[in-house]
Protein backbone atom coordinates (compact mmCIF):
# COMPACT_ATOMS: atom_id res chain seq x y z
CA UNK A 1 0.00 0.00 0.00
CA UNK A 2 1.46 3.28 -0.98
CA UNK A 3 0.56 7.41 -0.07
CA UNK A 4 0.24 9.63 -2.49
CA UNK A 5 1.79 12.99 -1.10
CA UNK A 6 1.57 16.65 -2.07
CA UNK A 7 4.26 16.59 -4.40
CA UNK A 8 7.04 18.88 -4.71
CA UNK A 9 6.79 21.03 -7.37
CA UNK A 10 10.00 23.30 -7.13
CA UNK A 11 12.46 23.85 -5.07
CA UNK A 12 10.61 27.18 -3.78
CA UNK A 13 7.11 25.48 -3.32
CA UNK A 14 5.94 25.05 0.48
CA UNK A 15 2.46 24.40 0.11
CA UNK A 16 0.03 23.50 -2.48
CA UNK A 17 -4.23 23.76 -3.21
CA UNK A 18 -5.49 20.39 -3.92
CA UNK A 19 -8.47 21.60 -6.24
CA UNK A 20 -9.46 18.37 -7.73
CA UNK A 21 -9.63 14.98 -7.69
CA UNK A 22 -9.94 13.20 -10.68
CA UNK A 23 -10.03 9.89 -9.24
CA UNK A 24 -12.38 8.71 -6.82
CA UNK A 25 -11.92 5.68 -4.38
CA UNK A 26 -12.06 2.29 -5.55
CA UNK A 27 -10.44 3.27 -9.57
CA UNK A 28 -7.76 1.60 -10.71
CA UNK A 29 -4.49 4.04 -11.64
CA UNK A 30 -1.41 3.59 -13.57
CA UNK A 31 1.69 4.87 -13.29
CA UNK A 32 1.92 7.92 -15.20
CA UNK A 33 -2.37 8.43 -14.68
CA UNK A 34 -3.26 12.24 -13.50
CA UNK A 35 -5.30 11.82 -10.41
CA UNK A 36 -5.39 15.56 -8.91
CA UNK A 37 -5.20 19.07 -10.14
CA UNK A 38 -2.94 20.86 -7.39
CA UNK A 39 -2.16 24.92 -7.71
CA UNK A 40 0.75 26.46 -7.09
CA UNK A 41 2.29 29.75 -8.00
CA UNK A 42 2.73 28.30 -11.33
CA UNK A 43 -0.19 27.77 -12.16
CA UNK A 44 -2.81 24.61 -11.89
CA UNK A 45 -0.65 21.63 -12.50
CA UNK A 46 -2.19 17.85 -13.04
CA UNK A 47 -0.19 15.75 -10.65
CA UNK A 48 0.51 12.12 -11.61
CA UNK A 49 0.96 9.03 -9.59
CA UNK A 50 3.75 6.74 -9.85
CA UNK A 51 2.39 3.73 -8.54
CA UNK A 52 -0.60 1.09 -9.89
CA UNK A 53 -3.36 -0.12 -7.32
CA UNK A 54 -6.38 1.44 -6.46
CA UNK A 55 -7.24 4.78 -4.93
CA UNK A 56 -8.11 3.66 -1.22
CA UNK A 57 -8.96 6.61 0.64
CA UNK A 58 -8.58 10.12 -0.17
CA UNK A 59 -7.40 12.33 3.09
CA UNK A 60 -7.77 15.48 2.17
CA UNK A 61 -10.88 17.50 0.08
CA UNK A 62 -10.52 19.31 -2.46
CA UNK A 63 -10.11 23.46 -1.85
CA UNK A 64 -7.51 22.82 1.60
CA UNK A 65 -4.21 24.32 1.02
CA UNK A 66 -1.52 21.55 2.57
CA UNK A 67 2.34 21.31 2.91
CA UNK A 68 4.47 19.54 0.78
CA UNK A 69 4.52 15.66 1.72
CA UNK A 70 1.25 15.47 3.32
CA UNK A 71 -0.84 12.53 2.92
CA UNK A 72 -3.40 12.74 0.05
CA UNK A 73 -4.95 9.76 -0.43
CA UNK A 74 -3.72 5.98 0.01
CA UNK A 75 -3.34 3.55 -3.03
CA UNK A 76 -3.96 -0.09 -2.19
CA UNK A 77 -1.34 -1.68 -4.03
CA UNK A 78 -2.61 -4.46 -6.83
CA UNK A 79 -1.79 -7.52 -4.44
CA UNK A 80 -3.51 -5.85 -1.62
CA UNK A 81 -6.74 -5.14 -3.51
CA UNK A 82 -8.68 -7.84 -2.10
CA UNK A 83 -8.37 -7.16 1.65
CA UNK A 84 -8.30 -3.07 1.17
CA UNK A 85 -10.76 -2.48 -1.39
CA UNK A 86 -13.75 -1.91 0.37
CA UNK A 87 -14.94 1.54 -0.17
CA UNK A 88 -15.95 3.59 3.01
CA UNK A 89 -18.93 5.56 2.23
CA UNK A 90 -17.48 8.64 3.88
CA UNK A 91 -13.81 10.29 4.60
CA UNK A 92 -11.97 9.15 8.19
CA UNK A 93 -10.99 11.84 10.40
CA UNK A 94 -7.62 12.47 10.34
CA UNK A 95 -5.91 13.22 13.66
CA UNK A 96 -3.13 15.10 12.45
CA UNK A 97 -1.25 17.42 15.24
CA UNK A 98 -1.37 20.57 13.49
CA UNK A 99 -0.21 23.87 14.67
CA UNK A 100 -3.35 26.65 15.21
CA UNK A 101 -3.29 28.45 11.63
CA UNK A 102 -4.99 31.17 10.01
CA UNK A 103 -7.87 29.87 6.68
CA UNK A 104 -7.49 30.85 3.30
CA UNK A 105 -4.21 31.97 1.78
CA UNK A 106 -2.14 30.49 4.60
CA UNK A 107 -1.46 27.19 5.31
CA UNK A 108 -4.96 25.10 6.17
CA UNK A 109 -4.21 21.27 7.42
CA UNK A 110 -6.94 18.25 6.52
CA UNK A 111 -9.82 18.35 7.73
CA UNK A 112 -10.64 16.91 11.10
CA UNK A 113 -8.20 19.36 12.84
CA UNK A 114 -10.79 22.01 13.57
CA UNK A 115 -9.51 25.17 12.23
CA UNK A 116 -10.56 27.57 9.38
CA UNK A 117 -14.06 28.52 8.87
CA UNK A 118 -16.56 25.78 9.44
CA UNK A 119 -17.64 25.06 5.66
CA UNK A 120 -19.47 22.32 3.37
CA UNK A 121 -17.67 20.54 0.88
CA UNK A 122 -19.31 21.64 -1.54
CA UNK A 123 -19.18 25.27 -0.32
CA UNK A 124 -15.33 24.96 -0.04
CA UNK A 125 -14.96 23.75 -3.79
CA UNK A 126 -17.09 25.92 -5.19
CA UNK A 127 -15.22 28.99 -2.80
CA UNK A 128 -11.61 27.33 -4.71
CA UNK A 129 -12.77 27.48 -8.18
CA UNK A 130 -14.33 31.30 -7.82
CA UNK A 131 -11.17 32.07 -5.97
CA UNK A 132 -13.13 33.55 -2.78
CA UNK A 133 -11.70 33.89 0.18
CA UNK A 134 -13.96 31.87 2.92
CA UNK A 135 -12.88 33.62 5.60
CA UNK A 136 -14.53 36.61 4.17
CA UNK A 137 -18.22 34.37 3.68
CA UNK A 138 -20.81 34.70 5.77
CA UNK A 139 -22.06 31.45 7.08
CA UNK A 140 -25.68 30.90 7.02
CA UNK A 141 -25.94 26.88 7.81
CA UNK A 142 -25.68 25.65 11.81
CA UNK A 143 -23.43 27.30 14.11
CA UNK A 144 -22.46 29.54 10.91
CA UNK A 145 -20.90 26.92 9.02
CA UNK A 146 -20.58 28.14 5.17
CA UNK A 147 -23.08 26.78 2.90
CA UNK A 148 -23.02 26.18 -0.85
CA UNK A 149 -25.39 29.50 -0.89
CA UNK A 150 -23.46 31.55 0.99
CA UNK A 151 -20.70 31.05 -1.64
CA UNK A 152 -22.83 31.43 -4.35
CA UNK A 153 -24.64 35.14 -2.84
CA UNK A 154 -20.58 36.07 -2.36
CA UNK A 155 -20.03 35.09 -5.72
CA UNK A 156 -23.14 38.00 -6.89
CA UNK A 157 -21.79 40.55 -4.19
CA UNK A 158 -18.26 40.41 -5.62
CA UNK A 159 -17.73 44.06 -7.89
CA UNK A 160 -16.98 42.03 -11.23
CA UNK A 161 -16.50 37.93 -11.73
CA UNK A 162 -13.17 37.28 -12.94
CA UNK A 163 -12.75 34.90 -15.46
CA UNK A 164 -9.05 34.17 -16.22
CA UNK A 165 -8.92 30.34 -18.25
CA UNK A 166 -5.12 31.15 -18.98
CA UNK A 167 -2.29 30.66 -16.46
CA UNK A 168 -2.10 33.79 -13.56
CA UNK A 169 -0.03 35.93 -15.48
CA UNK A 170 0.88 38.12 -12.05
CA UNK A 171 2.06 35.12 -10.34
CA UNK A 172 4.11 33.88 -13.04
CA UNK A 173 5.60 37.31 -12.86
CA UNK A 174 6.42 37.24 -9.24
CA UNK A 175 8.22 33.63 -9.96
CA UNK A 176 10.31 34.36 -12.51
CA UNK A 177 11.38 37.74 -10.65
CA UNK A 178 12.52 35.34 -8.04
CA UNK A 179 14.14 33.05 -9.51
CA UNK A 180 15.78 35.50 -11.96
CA UNK A 181 17.11 37.89 -9.43
CA UNK A 182 18.33 34.98 -7.47
CA UNK A 183 19.91 33.54 -10.01
CA UNK A 184 21.82 37.45 -11.35
CA UNK A 185 22.42 37.63 -7.66
CA UNK A 186 24.35 34.16 -7.39
CA UNK A 187 25.18 32.40 -10.36
CA UNK A 188 28.59 33.94 -12.29
CA UNK A 189 27.40 33.91 -15.60
CA UNK A 190 29.76 33.89 -18.50
CA UNK A 191 28.48 33.36 -22.19
CA UNK A 192 29.53 31.84 -25.15
CA UNK A 193 27.46 32.47 -29.06
CA UNK A 194 28.28 30.17 -31.77
CA UNK A 195 26.82 30.82 -35.19
CA UNK A 196 26.13 27.91 -37.69
CA UNK A 197 24.77 27.16 -40.89
CA UNK A 198 21.63 25.59 -40.88
CA UNK A 199 21.38 24.46 -44.42
CA UNK A 200 21.74 20.74 -43.92
CA UNK A 201 19.30 20.51 -40.83
CA UNK A 202 16.57 22.37 -42.92
CA UNK A 203 16.56 20.62 -46.29
CA UNK A 204 16.60 17.35 -43.97
CA UNK A 205 13.44 18.49 -42.42
CA UNK A 206 11.64 19.36 -45.25
CA UNK A 207 12.25 16.74 -46.91
CA UNK A 208 10.86 14.50 -43.55
CA UNK A 209 8.15 17.05 -43.65
CA UNK A 210 6.97 16.37 -47.54
CA UNK A 211 6.13 13.06 -47.28
CA UNK A 212 4.10 13.10 -43.29
CA UNK A 213 0.36 14.33 -42.90
CA UNK A 214 0.41 17.82 -40.82
CA UNK A 215 -0.39 15.81 -37.37
CA UNK A 216 3.39 13.86 -38.08
CA UNK A 217 5.77 16.42 -39.37
CA UNK A 218 8.43 17.62 -37.07
CA UNK A 219 9.08 21.48 -36.23
CA UNK A 220 12.82 22.74 -36.00
CA UNK A 221 12.54 22.87 -31.95
CA UNK A 222 12.37 19.51 -31.68
CA UNK A 223 15.45 19.04 -33.42
CA UNK A 224 17.04 21.67 -31.05
CA UNK A 225 15.58 20.06 -27.77
CA UNK A 226 17.40 16.40 -29.21
CA UNK A 227 20.23 18.12 -29.87
CA UNK A 228 21.05 19.45 -27.10
CA UNK A 229 19.84 17.28 -24.66
CA UNK A 230 22.29 14.53 -26.17
CA UNK A 231 25.12 16.84 -26.01
CA UNK A 232 24.27 17.38 -22.21
CA UNK A 233 24.50 13.80 -21.74
CA UNK A 234 27.64 13.63 -22.83
CA UNK A 235 29.20 17.08 -21.39
CA UNK A 236 27.76 16.43 -17.52
CA UNK A 237 29.17 19.30 -16.15
CA UNK A 238 26.46 21.37 -17.46
CA UNK A 239 23.64 18.86 -16.49
CA UNK A 240 22.63 18.85 -13.07
CA UNK A 241 21.93 21.04 -10.11
CA UNK A 242 23.93 23.08 -7.79
CA UNK A 243 23.57 23.45 -3.63
CA UNK A 244 25.12 24.35 -0.88
CA UNK A 245 27.19 21.40 -1.27
CA UNK A 246 28.32 21.79 -4.44
CA UNK A 247 27.49 21.25 -8.24
CA UNK A 248 25.94 17.59 -8.76
CA UNK A 249 25.69 15.81 -12.13
CA UNK A 250 22.34 14.36 -13.17
CA UNK A 251 22.56 11.01 -14.70
CA UNK A 252 19.61 11.78 -16.42
CA UNK A 253 18.86 14.68 -19.21
CA UNK A 254 15.19 16.55 -18.07
CA UNK A 255 15.07 19.33 -20.60
CA UNK A 256 13.57 22.33 -19.50
CA UNK A 257 11.91 24.37 -22.43
CA UNK A 258 11.07 27.91 -22.33
CA UNK A 259 7.38 28.33 -23.78
CA UNK A 260 6.41 31.91 -23.62
CA UNK A 261 2.83 32.84 -23.00
CA UNK A 262 1.25 35.37 -25.46
CA UNK A 263 0.64 38.80 -22.99
CA UNK A 264 3.74 38.11 -21.10
CA UNK A 265 5.33 35.63 -18.89
CA UNK A 266 6.97 32.85 -19.59
CA UNK A 267 7.57 28.99 -18.00
CA UNK A 268 9.83 26.65 -18.57
CA UNK A 269 7.99 22.81 -17.98
CA UNK A 270 10.47 20.17 -18.98
CA UNK A 271 10.73 16.81 -21.00
CA UNK A 272 11.30 14.00 -19.02
CA UNK A 273 14.79 11.23 -20.55
CA UNK A 274 14.80 13.99 -23.26
CA UNK A 275 17.81 12.52 -24.90
CA UNK A 276 16.15 8.98 -24.60
CA UNK A 277 13.03 10.21 -27.41
CA UNK A 278 12.97 10.03 -30.70
CA UNK A 279 12.21 12.91 -32.56
CA UNK A 280 8.72 12.02 -32.99
CA UNK A 281 8.26 11.76 -29.14
CA UNK A 282 9.70 14.68 -28.39
CA UNK A 283 7.80 16.37 -31.45
CA UNK A 284 4.84 15.33 -28.67
CA UNK A 285 5.81 16.09 -26.08
CA UNK A 286 7.00 19.55 -26.97
CA UNK A 287 3.25 20.13 -28.54
CA UNK A 288 1.49 19.42 -25.60
CA UNK A 289 3.63 21.30 -23.40
CA UNK A 290 3.50 24.27 -24.83
CA UNK A 291 -0.31 23.79 -25.32
CA UNK A 292 -0.71 23.01 -21.71
CA UNK A 293 1.54 26.06 -20.62
CA UNK A 294 -0.29 28.14 -22.68
CA UNK A 295 -3.55 27.19 -20.88
CA UNK A 296 -2.49 27.47 -17.51
CA UNK A 297 -2.09 23.64 -16.86
CA UNK A 298 0.76 21.45 -16.26
CA UNK A 299 1.69 18.31 -15.36
CA UNK A 300 3.81 17.17 -12.12
CA UNK A 301 6.44 15.71 -14.23
CA UNK A 302 7.10 18.45 -16.41
CA UNK A 303 7.27 20.96 -13.44
CA UNK A 304 10.08 18.63 -11.43
CA UNK A 305 13.14 20.32 -11.31
CA UNK A 306 14.80 20.45 -14.87
CA UNK A 307 18.55 19.16 -15.01
CA UNK A 308 19.14 22.28 -18.09
CA UNK A 309 16.83 24.42 -20.04
CA UNK A 310 16.64 25.28 -23.63
CA UNK A 311 15.16 28.64 -24.81
CA UNK A 312 14.65 29.64 -28.69
CA UNK A 313 13.27 32.44 -29.92
CA UNK A 314 11.18 31.14 -32.70
CA UNK A 315 10.67 32.33 -36.38
CA UNK A 316 9.82 35.94 -35.70
CA UNK A 317 12.64 36.60 -32.77
CA UNK A 318 16.01 38.43 -33.17
CA UNK A 319 19.68 36.38 -34.31
CA UNK A 320 20.62 35.76 -30.85
CA UNK A 321 20.21 35.63 -27.06
CA UNK A 322 22.25 35.55 -23.82
CA UNK A 323 19.75 33.51 -21.29
CA UNK A 324 19.92 33.60 -18.11
CA UNK A 325 20.36 30.15 -15.64
CA UNK A 326 17.27 28.91 -14.14
CA UNK A 327 18.49 28.16 -10.66
CA UNK A 328 19.56 25.46 -9.30
CA UNK A 329 20.14 24.59 -13.05
CA UNK A 330 24.05 25.22 -13.94
CA UNK A 331 23.53 26.27 -17.79
CA UNK A 332 20.65 27.05 -20.39
CA UNK A 333 21.27 26.68 -23.79
CA UNK A 334 19.88 29.63 -26.19
CA UNK A 335 18.71 29.73 -30.32
CA UNK A 336 18.19 32.62 -32.32
CA UNK A 337 15.93 33.28 -35.50
CA UNK A 338 16.96 31.66 -38.16
CA UNK A 339 18.36 34.25 -40.53
CA UNK A 340 19.55 34.24 -44.02
CA UNK A 341 22.86 35.68 -43.86
CA UNK A 342 26.15 35.82 -46.61
CA UNK A 343 28.18 33.01 -45.34
CA UNK A 344 31.96 31.84 -47.07
CA UNK A 345 32.03 28.43 -48.10
CA UNK A 346 35.11 27.23 -50.23
CA UNK A 347 33.42 28.20 -53.35
CA UNK A 348 33.54 31.50 -52.34
CA UNK A 349 30.07 33.45 -50.34
CA UNK A 350 26.97 32.48 -50.71
CA UNK A 351 23.42 33.06 -48.72
CA UNK A 352 23.03 30.45 -46.06
CA UNK A 353 20.21 30.10 -43.28
CA UNK A 354 22.19 30.80 -40.43
CA UNK A 355 21.40 30.11 -36.60
CA UNK A 356 23.20 31.77 -33.39
CA UNK A 357 23.74 29.28 -30.53
CA UNK A 358 24.45 30.58 -27.58
CA UNK A 359 25.20 29.10 -23.84
CA UNK A 360 25.08 30.73 -20.28
CA UNK A 361 27.04 28.29 -17.90
CA UNK A 362 27.74 28.58 -14.32
CA UNK A 363 31.11 29.18 -13.57
CA UNK A 364 30.91 27.48 -10.28
CA UNK A 365 30.20 24.29 -11.85
CA UNK A 366 31.98 24.57 -15.15
CA UNK A 367 33.95 26.67 -18.03
CA UNK A 368 34.35 28.35 -21.41
CA UNK A 369 36.32 25.42 -22.54
CA UNK A 370 33.89 23.00 -22.53
CA UNK A 371 31.27 25.34 -23.01
CA UNK A 372 32.89 25.72 -27.00
CA UNK A 373 32.90 21.96 -26.95
CA UNK A 374 29.28 22.16 -25.92
CA UNK A 375 27.99 23.76 -28.40
CA UNK A 376 30.26 22.63 -31.23
CA UNK A 377 28.91 19.62 -30.27
CA UNK A 378 25.21 21.03 -30.65
CA UNK A 379 26.07 22.28 -34.01
CA UNK A 380 27.34 18.69 -35.40
CA UNK A 381 24.62 16.52 -33.88
CA UNK A 382 22.20 19.36 -36.05
CA UNK A 383 24.16 19.15 -38.81
CA UNK A 384 23.39 15.57 -38.52
CA UNK A 385 19.76 15.05 -38.18
CA UNK A 386 19.13 11.72 -39.67
CA UNK A 387 21.29 10.38 -36.87
CA UNK A 388 19.40 12.21 -34.15
CA UNK B 1 -16.81 25.12 -49.77
CA UNK B 2 -16.88 28.34 -50.28
CA UNK B 3 -14.41 31.51 -49.08
CA UNK B 4 -16.79 32.46 -46.19
CA UNK B 5 -17.30 28.82 -45.28
CA UNK B 6 -13.55 27.96 -45.10
CA UNK B 7 -12.80 31.06 -43.16
CA UNK B 8 -15.32 30.44 -40.67
CA UNK B 9 -13.59 27.70 -40.30
CA UNK B 10 -10.11 28.76 -39.94
CA UNK B 11 -11.71 31.46 -37.53
CA UNK B 12 -13.11 28.77 -35.24
CA UNK B 13 -9.73 26.55 -35.45
CA UNK B 14 -7.66 29.29 -34.75
CA UNK B 15 -10.06 29.99 -30.93
CA UNK B 16 -9.41 26.92 -30.58
CA UNK B 17 -5.81 26.58 -30.70
CA UNK B 18 -5.10 30.28 -28.97
CA UNK B 19 -8.31 30.80 -27.05
CA UNK B 20 -6.44 34.27 -25.66
CA UNK B 21 -6.87 35.77 -29.33
CA UNK B 22 -10.17 37.25 -31.05
CA UNK B 23 -9.33 36.10 -35.37
CA UNK B 24 -12.47 37.82 -35.57
CA UNK B 25 -10.94 41.35 -35.24
CA UNK B 26 -7.96 41.10 -37.94
CA UNK B 27 -8.30 41.78 -41.47
CA UNK B 28 -8.22 38.44 -43.33
CA UNK B 29 -4.74 39.39 -44.86
CA UNK B 30 -3.02 40.09 -42.13
CA UNK B 31 -0.16 37.75 -40.63
CA UNK B 32 -1.85 36.38 -38.02
CA UNK B 33 1.78 35.62 -36.42
CA UNK B 34 1.88 39.71 -36.06
CA UNK B 35 -1.20 40.56 -35.64
CA UNK B 36 -1.96 37.30 -33.07
CA UNK B 37 1.21 36.94 -31.94
CA UNK B 38 0.73 33.03 -33.11
CA UNK B 39 4.18 31.36 -33.42
CA UNK B 40 5.52 28.27 -35.25
CA UNK B 41 3.66 25.60 -33.18
CA UNK B 42 0.40 27.30 -33.35
CA UNK B 43 0.73 27.13 -37.24
CA UNK B 44 1.42 23.37 -36.84
CA UNK B 45 -1.49 23.02 -34.65
CA UNK B 46 -3.68 24.74 -37.27
CA UNK B 47 -2.41 22.82 -40.01
CA UNK B 48 -3.02 19.58 -38.13
CA UNK B 49 -6.83 20.73 -36.72
CA UNK B 50 -7.92 21.47 -40.41
CA UNK B 51 -6.32 18.25 -41.70
CA UNK B 52 -8.40 16.14 -38.85
CA UNK B 53 -11.35 18.01 -39.55
CA UNK B 54 -11.56 18.48 -43.23
CA UNK B 55 -10.12 14.88 -43.56
CA UNK B 56 -8.06 17.31 -46.48
CA UNK B 57 -3.94 16.69 -47.09
CA UNK B 58 -2.18 20.15 -46.26
CA UNK B 59 1.47 19.55 -48.25
CA UNK B 60 4.11 20.78 -46.13
CA UNK B 61 5.16 23.22 -48.77
CA UNK B 62 1.91 25.16 -48.77
CA UNK B 63 2.26 25.87 -45.07
CA UNK B 64 3.26 29.35 -46.04
CA UNK B 65 -0.05 29.85 -46.99
CA UNK B 66 -1.91 29.46 -43.78
CA UNK B 67 0.06 32.65 -41.85
CA UNK B 68 -3.18 34.61 -43.00
CA UNK B 69 -6.67 33.86 -42.12
CA UNK B 70 -7.49 34.69 -46.39
CA UNK B 71 -4.57 32.86 -47.46
CA UNK B 72 -6.10 29.81 -45.52
CA UNK B 73 -9.19 30.13 -46.68
CA UNK B 74 -8.77 30.83 -50.40
CA UNK B 75 -6.60 27.30 -50.04
CA UNK B 76 -8.87 25.58 -48.56
CA UNK B 77 -11.77 26.83 -50.83
CA UNK B 78 -9.63 25.30 -53.98
CA UNK B 79 -8.42 22.23 -52.53
CA UNK B 80 -11.68 21.16 -50.72
CA UNK B 81 -13.18 21.68 -54.11
CA UNK B 82 -11.17 19.27 -55.78
CA UNK B 83 -10.63 17.12 -52.58
CA UNK B 84 -14.55 16.27 -53.18
CA UNK B 85 -14.75 16.09 -56.82
CA UNK B 86 -11.99 13.40 -56.52
CA UNK B 87 -14.11 11.88 -53.77
CA UNK B 88 -16.99 8.68 -55.61
CA UNK B 89 -18.69 8.66 -52.24
CA UNK B 90 -18.88 12.33 -51.56
CA UNK B 91 -22.60 13.69 -50.24
CA UNK B 92 -23.83 16.96 -50.31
Amino acid sequence: MGTFVMPSLGADMAAGTLVEWLKQPGDAVEQGDIIAVVETDKGAIEVEVFEKGHIGELLVEAGNVVPVGTPLARIDGSEMAGEQSSIRPAQPEIKTAAPRVAPARQLVFPRGTGQGPRASPAARKHAAELGIDLATVKGSGPDGAIQLVDVERAERMRPEAVSDPGPDLSAMRRAIAAAMSRSKREIPHYYLTHRFDLSATLGWLDHYNAERPPPGRLLLGALQLKAVAVALKEFSEFNGFYSKEGFAASPDVHLGTAVAIRGGGLAAPCIRHADTLTLSELMESLRGLVTRTRRGQFRSSEIADATATVSSLGDRGVESLLPVIYPPQVSIVGFGSVMQQPWAVEEGPVVCPVITASLAGDHRANDGHRGALLLRRIEQLLSEPDKL
Amino acid sequence: MTYEEARTIVIEEIETIAPDVAPVAIGDAEDVREALDLDSMDIYNLIAALHMRLEIDIPDRDAAQFVTIGGAARWLEEHAARHRAGSAQGSD
